[in-house]
């Protein structure tokens, strides 16, 4: 399936090769190159890149492009999904993906490529079996091996691979058993230039980091499961048990994991949270246009809305922006013409406003494209859906865990149109 | 730092050693490579394990940088025995990147993994084995072979996935191998772990994708393995099963395709062919038309379905392209939602999701019209995605929701990305030429876009304007006007081109106009554009036919310049207009026929979508999504004419399982279904007809419900509807249980006895249950004849239906549901497990049947109590209703004195309590039984329940269904008694039925679920009847269901208590509606 992998950052270096079959020369890379240069945005590069002799199959994440080479018929999002299931792997180890980071631990990153696939089939791809495989490098880790000469590498042998619950390893233990849940909703919202509604749809997840000893069975119900419209569970929950009951029964991973990823139906009205007054205008035969920009609080349910970031891709002709914001601060970028207003919380009674004039390059006629709004805002202790979770329940183990459960919401693909 | 600095740290095991094999002095390399190399060897020569490791290290980031290091072979080699475990993964990874340049000293490692392979730990065997076959080295092929033969029957399920892993890898080396693999794959596919599954049909793929008669026998067990697979496995799978389902089963859509070409047949058949054709369609359609879809392919459909809700993508997708090919058209809309979902992934993902879903939008429209507002476009997406979600806006458009995507290409036009903006014009080009209605909307929207400022848009809106007019010029000729203005402004060619082509092509339109502009642009002739040049020719053509007066000159003047133009195309073209056009003593004939020639009308262009036909690719492959076959794809069959032998699917099963497709005759089976063209869909339900061919976990089922049926009915006839529902559950929780139980033995026993131990297990609820079959005062006669009368009545009754049970009219002195659960009771107990003890008592379908709170574990301060109505006669007074109670006492100590105390009862209600319960241990969980007469009313029974520290307020209140109990009536007295309960007596509704309950066995488990009633015999198919009486007063209670065409139904209700018949009827309304 994979034949080989190559990151390439975003000055255009092979910095990781790895193959599972036969070597692959990198000058295959070439045609990636190619394409790269053809396209005019980073993230425009086509994920799949068809030549002469093999197919070549990327991702970009964190700046860093993986280039998967193929070279026969395999479901293309097979690999696009394996690839960041490596990302999210070098994350989770690393803390962050960056060349950095993976040139630092490059030996580790080799490791964990070998596990994952054998010839070029997944192998091992849940966090906990590799993690007992090969121990993710930790500052302390690395002091104690430098000094004693041990090893990263996991001196007992997995036995992860061999269960029947694979995402848990066995003999889990911990002092204080603790489970947590975020529900974390993201609002997607289309708003047009009268401030009406064209498409909002929120999407939430529930993420979970469980830290309990032993081999809990954990159940999770809802106090309004039906608002639930689409689901995707992690391997653990049981699939029947939420089709007849509506309660999420689960055995957890160890550690942090998304238990589960929802879309709450259409059909119920999306309360959105804030309102955005606008007037950008530019006139004919002027060098100057106008910009002007309130933020308000709509429906909130009570709570603020807190980390408020407005950004904007301004028309090429602006050359620059001198704008006067209520609060906050905000930099317009003269080269790649994007505004940004760092807003912070908004106060009900003293709605943030953002004023000025931008100046356009002198005998050029008004731009005619309309900059859209891109808003994003945290509300804290609310979800937004009304989703709440009902109970969280053990079995299994005799211990009293400690839970909590937290609610968020925030804003997702959210976007005023003027 | 230099080599030699560096060669002297080592040797004082310096620290900072693992910067430098990282990051050298890049201008170090090649003066000091060899040396380097050097100090590499002796650290790997050293005894110390931690030099070794740090060397490793060292050449590991050399390798992944993509730096030659094979000069280091024989040094590393050496190691492959090491120690140490990171020492040693580290040779395998050197080893398995350059054994194939260095073959001969490879081989010096091959021992060391020969020994590896008799390991006992099962992990480095497979490990061994996993190396060992990734050494790409021709010698060791038959080493190879032995080992993955050996592996493949190891004890350990890992091992044998390594076996599996490592069959394509020989394939690859030695392809004459193939046959000796084959074998092996055939024998790891009849593997029936989970972990197995995916690898080896990712090999079988791999291997020998066409030996689909392999996958035969395996079919039904893939199919029920399926959920429990690693994510990449379902995915490798599920493609698999697709292309196997399009070889052995029947196209469920074949009807509706059937119509459809008989019609455009007649259509184009000639007259005297017609009759035959007719007499053979019609055959045909006669023929085909009772199809009824294989149970082995719903079962496929049904154990997809659920993995689309799975977090990974390629198994979305992959589910997704199965029921695109595969499902019925009318079920194929569940995947929209599942794909809409995956539009919020990363833009890769959605890239591949929006090609596959623009493919399936040009088939299957409606599907995606629901979401239509997902597909909308933020300024945000890249490009590429951009463009995608406009083809499917497009695709999606039609007469009712044109105005809104209308309305949104606007806005899209003002965006600031160009390509798109030109995208989206022809998009509105598109639309308008598909949707009539439109098409003047469109175009005067185009039109505006004329004078944008921008010259792409304008060039763009040229061209499509000019593909619209082409459809009906003569109301246009305004627009073609006011183009011909603009050819002064607009710059590109290609928009230049289409305005000349339009005037020269309705010249006739704008008589005046078009002269002048022949006359403008032989100005500029010279500085055109190639493209712009020849439609310049062509248009100084057409007026030169039409208008021969006026531009005669001008038409000379460009051809002239023409023939001296360094194109060679356009002088070509030239000489050959000027032969033809003008005439000479030497033209031909053709002259004549000039006009005819270049100003015949054309057929408007057709504006398709890239994505029609592209689903003659498997949706989700790699060719698809290029649109050109890559190596290695399968490509997916037609479906057959006949379907193929489905028997080739049975397994032969152990004796202890009834084998229900050898029950009936296929025939049988197929003649029963005749009636319901598909059946529902019930979900998730692990039903035992579904279990029936499996063999290993839901063998118990069928088990259960072959026993339930021979015993089921008699006054008691009515429990077995309800049982297969209980038994669902209770399946489902066995299952859960047995996973735990696994669970814990893979914890404690050793790894090597784990996969014997899980075959034990497997059978050992089999055994279970039969030990209880046996024990069990009903079931006296030896299982055998139980087994034989089960088959007779599965022919009679058609049970191997996909859906459920139906009770059988026939008597039998137990009770079902008691026999099933004591049985279930003692086997939990031996799985000892935490928790939900359930007790064994006399009477304890606990858990079976509905439960419902009485008291919560939080409220009770520990102690849960829930309540079911078990449905059985109470026997100290048959005036009331059994209300079985179960305690569990979740507190760390006991519970004592568990009563009742002051019941607070509507007047004429009574109960009797249960004997008090003195201890209730910690932990400990115990059922009893008690009586209330609730005197018909759904009233709710409050009472007090005391434990010796608390009192807790609970009330009990029945549901109408389960205050009457069953009574056993024949056709006639049935009809005698309802004769007797007429008039204000019988309430009667209309409802329609749920899209479930497809078939009689459905209605008839849907009204025994609701209400505590026994099934009367009747003779009509479509009636369903029902007898009961109140517990109470004994009332007769009579329901009669009956079904009529579409899914509507009567329900009547015959009893003397109206406001008991009143309820009951809504109840059941609402069962039957769902």
């Amino acid at each position: 399936m994979i034949h080989s992998l190559f990151l390439i950052n975003a000055s255009g270096d092979i910095f990781l090769e790895k193959h599972w079959k036969s070597v692959v020369s990198r000058s295959v890379c070439d045609y990636f190159f190619e394409a790269l240069e053809r396209a005019t945005e980073p993230e425009n590069v086509p994920p799949v890149i068809p030549t002469p002799h093999h197919f070549l199959i990327n991702v970009l994440r964190h700046r860093i492009y993986f280039v998967a080479v193929i070279q026969s018929e395999v479901p293309p999002l097979f690999v696009i999904e394996f690839l960041h299931r490596v990302v999210d792997t070098f994350q989770d180890y690393f803390g962050v993906c960056t060349e950095a980071a993976i040139k630092d631990n490059v030996v580790v990153v080799y490791e964990l490529l070998e596990e994952m696939l054998d010839n070029g089939f997944p192998l091992a791809t849940e966090s906990n079996i590799l993690k007992e495989l090969i121990k993710p490098p930790t500052i302390l880790r690395t002091v104690v091996n430098t000094i004693t000469g041990s090893t990263n590498v996991g001196e007992q042998l997995p036995t992860g691979q061999l269960s029947v619950v694979p995402w848990r390893r066995t003999g889990v233990k911990y002092t204080n058993n603790e489970a947590y849940f975020d529900v974390v909703e993201e609002i997607d919202a289309i708003i047009d230039k009268s401030g009406s509604t064209i498409t909002a749809e929120i999407q939430g997840v529930v993420d979970a980091c469980v830290k309990l000893t032993g081999m809990p069975d954990l159940t999770l119900s809802f106090m309004n499961p039906r608002l639930l419209d689409d689901v995707s569970f992690h391997p653990c929950v049981r699939f029947k048990r939420w089709e007849a009951e509506r309660i999420l029964s689960f055995i957890p991973p160890d550690g942090n994991f998304r238990l589960l990823s929802y879309h709450v139906s259409s059909q119920n009205l999306v309360a959105i949270p804030v309102y955005v007054k606008h007037n950008i205008s530019f006139r004919e035969g002027s060098s100057q246009g106008r910009f002007e920009l309130t933020l308000g609080p709509k429906q909130t349910m009570g709570k603020a809305v807190e980390s408020v970031l407005v950004s904007s891709q301004l028309p090429r002709g602006v050359l620059n922006a001198n704008l006067n914001p209520s609060q906050g601060t905000y930099t317009f970028d003269p080269v790649t013409k994007l505004l940004s207003w760092d807003v912070g919380k908004i106060n009900p009674q003293k709605l943030p406003s953002l004023k000025g004039s931008m100046s356009l390059q002198t005998g050029a006629s008004k731009p005619d494209e309309n900059p859209t709004i891109n808003i994003q805002f945290k509300i804290q202790q609310l979800a937004i859906s009304g989703l709440k979770v009902n109970r969280l329940d053990m079995y299994g183990e005799k211990y009293k865990p400690f839970k909590g459960i937290k609610y968020m919401t925030k804003a997702g693909k959210f976007q005023v149109r003027t | 730092m230099s080599a030699s600095s560096a060669f002297s740290d080592d040797k004082a095991g310096s620290a900072s050693e693992p910067e430098y094999g990282h990051d050298p002095a890049s201008g170090g390399i090649f003066s000091s490579d060899y040396k380097r190399h050097d100090d590499l060897k002796e650290m790997l020569d050293s005894n110390k394990d931690s030099l070794k490791l740090e060397a490793m290290k060292r050449i590991v980031a050399m390798i992944a940088r993509g730096k030659n290091t094979s000069d280091l072979f024989p040094a590393v080699v050496k190691n492959v025995a090491c120690k140490n475990i990171e020492v040693k993964k580290l040779v395998y990874v050197y080893l398995v990147r350059y054994a194939e340049e260095q073959q001969d000293l490879a081989l010096l490692s091959i021992s060391t993994f020969q020994r590896g392979l008799k390991d006992p730990n099962q992990l480095i065997r497979a490990s061994a084995l996993r190396v060992l076959s990734s050494i790409r080295v021709t010698i060791i092929v038959p080493i190879m072979m032995l080992a993955i033969k050996e592996a493949a029957s190891d004890m350990s399920p890992y091992v044998r996935k390594t076996a599996a892993h490592a069959i394509p890898k020989l394939h690859s080396l030695d392809p004459e191998q193939k046959d000796q693999l084959i074998e092996v794959i055939e024998k790891l596919l009849a593997d029936k772990t989970t972990l197995v599954a995916g690898s080896v049909v990712m090999a079988f793929e791999e291997v020998c994708p066409d030996r689909i008669d392999l996958i035969h026998k395996n079919y039904r067990k893939l199919c029920n393995l399926l959920i429990d697979v690693e994510e990449w496995g379902q995915v490798v799978i599920i493609n698999m099963l697709t292309r196997y389902a399009r070889t052995q089963f029947l196209n469920p859509n074949i009807n509706e395709s059937l119509l459809e070409d008989s019609s455009e047949k007649a259509f184009y058949a000639s007259d005297d062919e017609e009759d035959e054709d007719k007499k053979a369609e019609a055959a045909a359609l006669v023929k085909r038309k009772p199809y009824v879809m294989d149970p082995d392919h719903r079962l496929l459909l049904r154990n997809t379905k659920p993995l689309l809700q799975s977090r990974n993508a390629a198994v979305v997708m992959a589910v997704a392209q199965l029921y695109f090919h595969l499902a019925p058209k009318a079920e194929v809309g569940i995947i929209a939602k599942a794909l809409v979902r995956l539009m919020r992934s990363h833009s890769e993902v959605q890239y591949v999701v929006l090609q596959n879903v623009a493919t399936m939008t040009i088939k299957r429209r409606g599907m995606f019209e629901p979401y239509l507002k997902s597909f909308y476009i933020r300024s945000t997406d890249p490009t590429q995605i951009k463009i995608l979600k406009l083809e499917v806006l497009t695709n999606l458009a039609n007469e009712t929701n044109i105005s809104t995507i209308l309305r949104e290409f606007q806005t899209y036009i003002k965006s600031m990305d160009k390509d798109f903006v030109a995208a989206s014009i022809q998009a509105i080009g598109r639309c308008a030429t598909n949707i009539g209605e439109v098409r003047d909307t469109c175009l005067n929207g185009l039109v505006q876009l004329l004078s944008n400022r921008d010259e792409l848009v304008v060039a763009e809106s040229v061209v499509v304007i000019k593909k619209l007019l082409q459809m009906q010029p003569e109301q246009h000729s305004d627009i073609i006007k006011h183009m011909a203005k603009l050819i002064d402004n607009i710059q590109v060619p290609m928009a230049r081109a289409s305005i000349l082509w339009l005037i020269g092509e309705y010249c006739e339109h704008v008589p005046k106009i078009a002269p002048d502009v022949l006359r403008k642009m032989a100005k500029t002739f010279t500085n055109e554009e190639d493209i712009v040049k020849l439609q310049i020719i062509n248009l100084a053509a057409k007026l030169y036919l039409t208008n021969s007066k006026q531009t005669k000159l001008l038409t000379q003047y460009v051809l002239n310049l023409a023939k001296y133009d360094q194109n060679y195309d356009i002088r070509d073209r030239a000489r050959f207009i000027r032969q033809l056009i003008v005439p000479t003593d030497k033209s031909g004939a053709l002259s004549k026929y000039a006009k005819k020639l270049f100003l015949a009308l054309k057929p408007a262009p057709v504006l398709e979508s890239p994505f029609k036909d592209r689903d003659h690719f498997q949706l989700g492959s790699l060719s698809h999504l290029l649109n050109a076959k890559a190596g290695g794809y399968q490509e997916l069959p037609e479906w057959p004419e006949s379907a193929p032998d489905p028997s080739v699917r049975n397994v032969e099963v152990k004796d202890s399982i009834p084998d229900w497709s050898k029950c009936t005759s296929r025939k049988d089976r197929k003649e029963k279904k005749l009636d319901k063209p598909f059946y529902s869909d019930s979900e998730g339900d692990s039903g035992p007809t579904e279990s029936a061919d499996s063999e290993s976990d839901s063998g118990s089922g069928s088990e259960s419900a072959s026993a339930s049926d021979e015993s089921g009915s008699g006054s008691e006839s009515e429990e077995s509807g309800e049982e297969t529902e209980s038994e669902k559950e209770e399946e489902d929780e066995e299952k859960e249980k047995k996973r735990k139980k696994r669970l814990d033995k893979t914890k404690a026993k050793k790894p090597a006895e784990e996969s014997a131990e899980r075959c034990a297990i497997h059978t050992s609820y089999q055994i279970n249950t039969f030990s209880h079959f046996a024990q069990t005062p009903v079931s006296k006669q030896p299982p055998k004849q139980s087994k034989k009368e089960s088959k007779k009545e599965t022919q009679e009754m058609s049970l191997l239906d996909l859906d459920d049970f139906e009770p059988t009219p026939t008597s039998a002195p137990v009770t079902p549901v008691n026999f099933l659960s004591s049985s279930l009771v003692s086997d939990l107990e031996g799985l000892s497990l935490t928790d939900t003890i359930l007790a064994p008592t006399t009477i304890a379908p606990s858990g079976s049947i509905k439960m419902y709170e009485l008291l919560h574990r939080i409220t009770g301060e520990g102690l849960a109590v829930e309540y079911c109505f078990s449905r059985q006669p109470f026997s100290p007074d048959p005036n009331m209703v059994a209300v079985q109670i179960q305690f569990t006492n979740n507190t760390n100590s006991e519970t004592k004195n568990l009563h009742i105390e002051e019941p607070r009862l509507q007047s004429g209600m009574r109960i009797r309590e249960f004997a008090e319960i003195e201890v209730l241990a910690a932990g400990e969980s115990v059922t009893v039984v008690m009586g209330i007469d609730f005197c018909d009313s759904t009233q709710a029974a409050n009472f007090q329940l005391c434990t010796h520290t608390r009192k807790f307020f609970v009330s009990i209140q029945p549901p109408v269904g389960e205050l009457m109990t069953p009574v056993f009536l024949t056709e006639n007295d049935f009809k005698k008694e309802q004769g007797k309960l007429m008039g204000m007596n019988e309430i009667s509704e209309k409802l329609t039925l749920g899209e479930k309950c497809v078939n009689e066995h459905v209605i008839v488990e849907r009204v025994t679920a609701t209400a505590n009633l026994s099934r009367v015999p009747c003779g009509s198919d479509k009636e369903c009847r029902f007898a009961g009486k109140t517990v109470s007063s004994g009332c007769l209670v009579l329901v009669t269901v009956t079904t009529k065409e579409g899914g509507r139904a009567q329900l009547t209700v015959n009893c003397e208590k109206m406001v008991i018949g009143t309820m009951l009827v809504k109840d059941i309304m609402q069962a039957l509606s769902q």
